[in-house]
């Protein structure tokens, strides 16, 4: 079955939380037990409705305070896809949790209160999702309810977006526009009776028609090492599998290949999956290769198809995504992984801190906080092979490790 | 086959992660009950490392109350796969005095593991735990990574966890904290049924429909058995059943039915309203008593 990952944006109250909560009920993937206890809980704080929100909030402080504080990863699925929804946070440490959520999804649901409309915390949604390349982007205009279900409402928020999405650089983003309201359950599951002007799909119809091929960014085939297989039983004695996981197109035995860093060609003998041997490895497989050639590869390294080289260097510009409360500043060094490929890199300099809302750049900036976004240059010490974030989501990208703490402190986009 | 496009994504993603971890740390310990669960982690792993074996051992923590028919299954599966087996006991950790059997109408072993599991970390100086958890079985585990930090006391910091991002997984650690392995993090329970269909995988005699001796209690099916604590008045009845989830006898409740085969089981799943935890006594403690224990390292 097909899985598709989706993120959800929006402010605090915007209505995340009872909108996946409307999914998993109209959907009826909530068991008896689970609408007990919400039943019991939205009796006990006094609510003369169901608040589907106590589905998805799950530690014991986000339901004393009603508010959602970590990420948290939701299933349901119907006949046609295996749905994961995060739903995030909307306040402090929102960019990081955003950036997060987007970068393992490829769709997001972006929350609109129709009451307030537009407003700055939307444009910042956006711009995540533009940054992170986010294809299929859904805004969910919400609470229509409370705005009478205006249909002269609802065309003023579209028209106020469209003007964001003229300032975006990505081009081949589908935009879609649902009027809902997730308390009510219009339009999310079941068609609104309130909105007969709005002749689009529902919410959960435009997810069951998305064509997950279509939604995907495909850059051109990638292989890292992950991990070397070597049995030594007299069985397979001479066994030397290469394992990973393919990102982008698809490689096939017979494939002229070069192994980086060092450049040896070969060519690919056989593919595994498990112990079955395939023609073609596809796109997001974790497969074991085998080569013609005796050649010494170990974790880190990558294959590529020959004529197809990435960029080698040990020196890039990258817009980064802070996550941590200790500062990023020019000199500081940490530990670069990039896919499964670590080195040391040091922050040569701040080149300019850029706001999230599209309202340009601060181009003097000492040090970055948390939840900062700006252009980085990196210096390694040992080169890698990269793509450009815009051709490849995967080879693109990096987080970077703080070598005390050893926490993941900032996620990198190569420009 | 020509390509490998029709393997699913799950399967895909918790290969990956099996690789990760063989690469990123040095003493790995895939952690064993007999349930469905980690019988499917063992698969995946043997998926992840074919023709080689897989690197690093299972270790059961054992309560003492497991149902026979699991702790038969397993000493078969290893002995069939050739893999290596560690066995800690809780009684042990009873009879050092490190842990104080509960009493009373609900008691059970079920939390006294952790003491258990966290001594044979140290015993062991595993640095990853991998564990059957998925994130739709409960709330809190919602909210798990897949490479999760625990600190020297076995601690969840919950409101303090890395950001996971792309397919990246960040295994540095300091000595002394490992990290708690989740490779099938994002499969539902019917994802977990339908894998171990399609699979052929074989799994113990009491997923299955059986005639049991239970009692009633709470709304729940309770076993008949020396481990239980039952009341003179909880009548004993004998009836078709099976379980769902398999931990402790004190602390899995059964449900009534006919599915004897993976095929009815698969369906009675697809088709019930029941999730899985619900079947889990301890759960009912209270809402938040997943998260409580998390916190002090069950896992
Ligand atoms: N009237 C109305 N209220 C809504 C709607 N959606 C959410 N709410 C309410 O808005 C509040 C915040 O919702 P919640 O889901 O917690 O927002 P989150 O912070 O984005 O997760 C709650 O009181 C919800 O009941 C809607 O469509 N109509
Ligand atoms: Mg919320």
């Amino acid at each position: 079955m097909e899985v598709l990952k989706i993120a959800t944006a929006g402010s605090v109250d915007d209505g995340k939380s009872t909108l996946i909560g409307r999914l998993l009920y109209d959907t009826k993937s909530l068991t008896t037990d689970k609408l007990e206890a919400i039943e019991k809980r939205s009796k006990k704080n006094g609510y003369d409705y169901l608040d589907f929100s106590l589905a998805t909030d799950g530690l014991v402080a986000e339901r004393e305070q009603g508010i959602t504080i970590d990420v948290a990863h939701i299933y349901f699925s119907t006949k046609k896809k295996s749905y994961i929804i995060a739903d995030t946070p909307g306040h402090v440490e929102y960019t990081r949790n955003m950036v997060t959520g987007a970068s393992t999804s490829q769709a997001a649901i972006i929350l609109i209160d129709a009451r307030k409309g537009v407003i700055e915390q939307t444009n910042r949604h956006f711009f995540i999702n533009n940054l992170l390349r986010v294809k299929e982007v859904i805004v969910a205009i919400n609470k229509m309810d409370l705005v009478e279900f205006s249909e002269e409402r609802y065309n003023e928020i579209k028209a106020d977006f469209e003007q964001l999405m003229a300032k975006r650089d990505y081009e081949d983003q589908k935009i879609t526009f649902i009027p809902v309201s997730a308390l009510k359950g219009d339009n999310v599951v079941n068609r609104s009776k309130n909105m007969t002007w709005y002749k689009g799909e529902t919410l959960l119809d435009h997810l069951e028609d998305l064509d997950l091929a279509a939604v995907s960014n495909v850059g051109t085939p990638r292989f890292p090492v992950q991990y070397v297989i070597r049995p030594k039983t007299d069985e397979h004695h001479d066994f030397r599998g290469f394992a990973g996981k393919i990102y982008g197109g698809e490689l096939s035995v017979g494939d002229e290949v070069v192994a980086l860093p060092s450049q040896t060609r070969s060519k690919i003998k056989e593919i595994y999956f498990h112990d079955k041997k395939y023609k073609t490895a596809s796109r997001r497989s974790s497969v074991t290769i085998t080569l013609e050639d005796e050649i010494n590869l170990s974790r880190g390294d990558m294959l590529v198809k020959a004529g197809d080289l990435p960029t080698i260097d040990k020196q890039f510009t990258a817009t980064i995504s802070w996550m941590d409360s200790e500062n990023l500043s020019p000199g500081k060094k940490y530990v670069l992984q990039h896919g499964v490929h670590k080195v040391l890199a040091k922050v040569a300099n701040i080149n300019h801190k850029i706001h999230p809302d599209y309202s340009g750049v601060d181009e003097k900036a000492d040090s970055l906080g948390m939840n900062d976004i700006a252009e980085v240059t990196f210096k390694l010490n040992k080169p890698i092979f990269y793509d450009q974030f815009k051709k490849h989501r995967t080879n693109g990208s990096f987080i970077l490790i703080d070598t005390q703490s050893n926490n993941t402190v900032g996620a990198g986009f190569i420009n | 086959m020509k390509d490998t496009s029709h393997i699913n994504a799950l399967e895909n993603e918790a290969v990956y992660i099996f690789r990760e971890v063989a690469a990123q740390f040095e003493r790995p310990v895939l952690l064993f009950s007999g349930g469905k669960d980690s019988i499917t982690l063992v698969r995946l792993a043997q998926k992840a490392f074919w023709p080689a074996k897989i690197p690093f051992p299972l270790m059961h923590i054992d309560t003492g109350h497991n149902f026979p028919e699991t702790i038969e299954f397993r000493d078969r599966l290893v002995e069939e796969l050739g893999l290596e087996l560690i066995v800690r006991n809780v009684q042990d950790s009873i009879d050092q005095g490190k842990v104080k059997e509960e009493s009373g109408r609900y008691s059970s072993r079920n939390s006294l593991q952790t003491t258990t599991l966290l001594d044979s970390i140290e015993e062991f100086k595993f640095d990853a735990c991998i564990g059957g958890a998925r994130r739709d079985e409960e709330k809190a585990r919602a909210k798990e990574r897949i490479f999760s930090v625990r600190d020297d006391f076995g601690q969840w910091d919950e409101r303090n966890q890395r950001p996971e991002l792309f397919d990246m997984l960040n295994g540095q650690i300091e000595l002394g904290q490992n990290v708690r392995v989740f490779p099938i993090s994002n499969w539902t329970e019917l994802d977990v049924w339908s894998y171990i269909k399609e699979e052929n995988i074989e799994i113990p005699s009491i997923y299955f429909a059986h005639k049991r001796k239970v009692f009633l209690r709470d709304g729940l099916i309770w076993s008949h058995s020396d481990y239980v604590y039952q009341e003179e008045d909880e009548e004993v009845l004998e009836r078709m059943v099976r379980f769902r989830t398999v931990g402790d006898m004190s602390c899995t409740a059964a449900v009534f039915s006919e599915a004897s085969d993976i095929e009815s089981v698969v369906a009675e799943i697809r088709d019930s309203t029941i999730s899985e935890r619900g079947a889990r006594i301890d759960d009912k403690r209270s809402e938040a008593a997943m998260e409580k224990r998390k916190q002090q390292g069950y896992f």
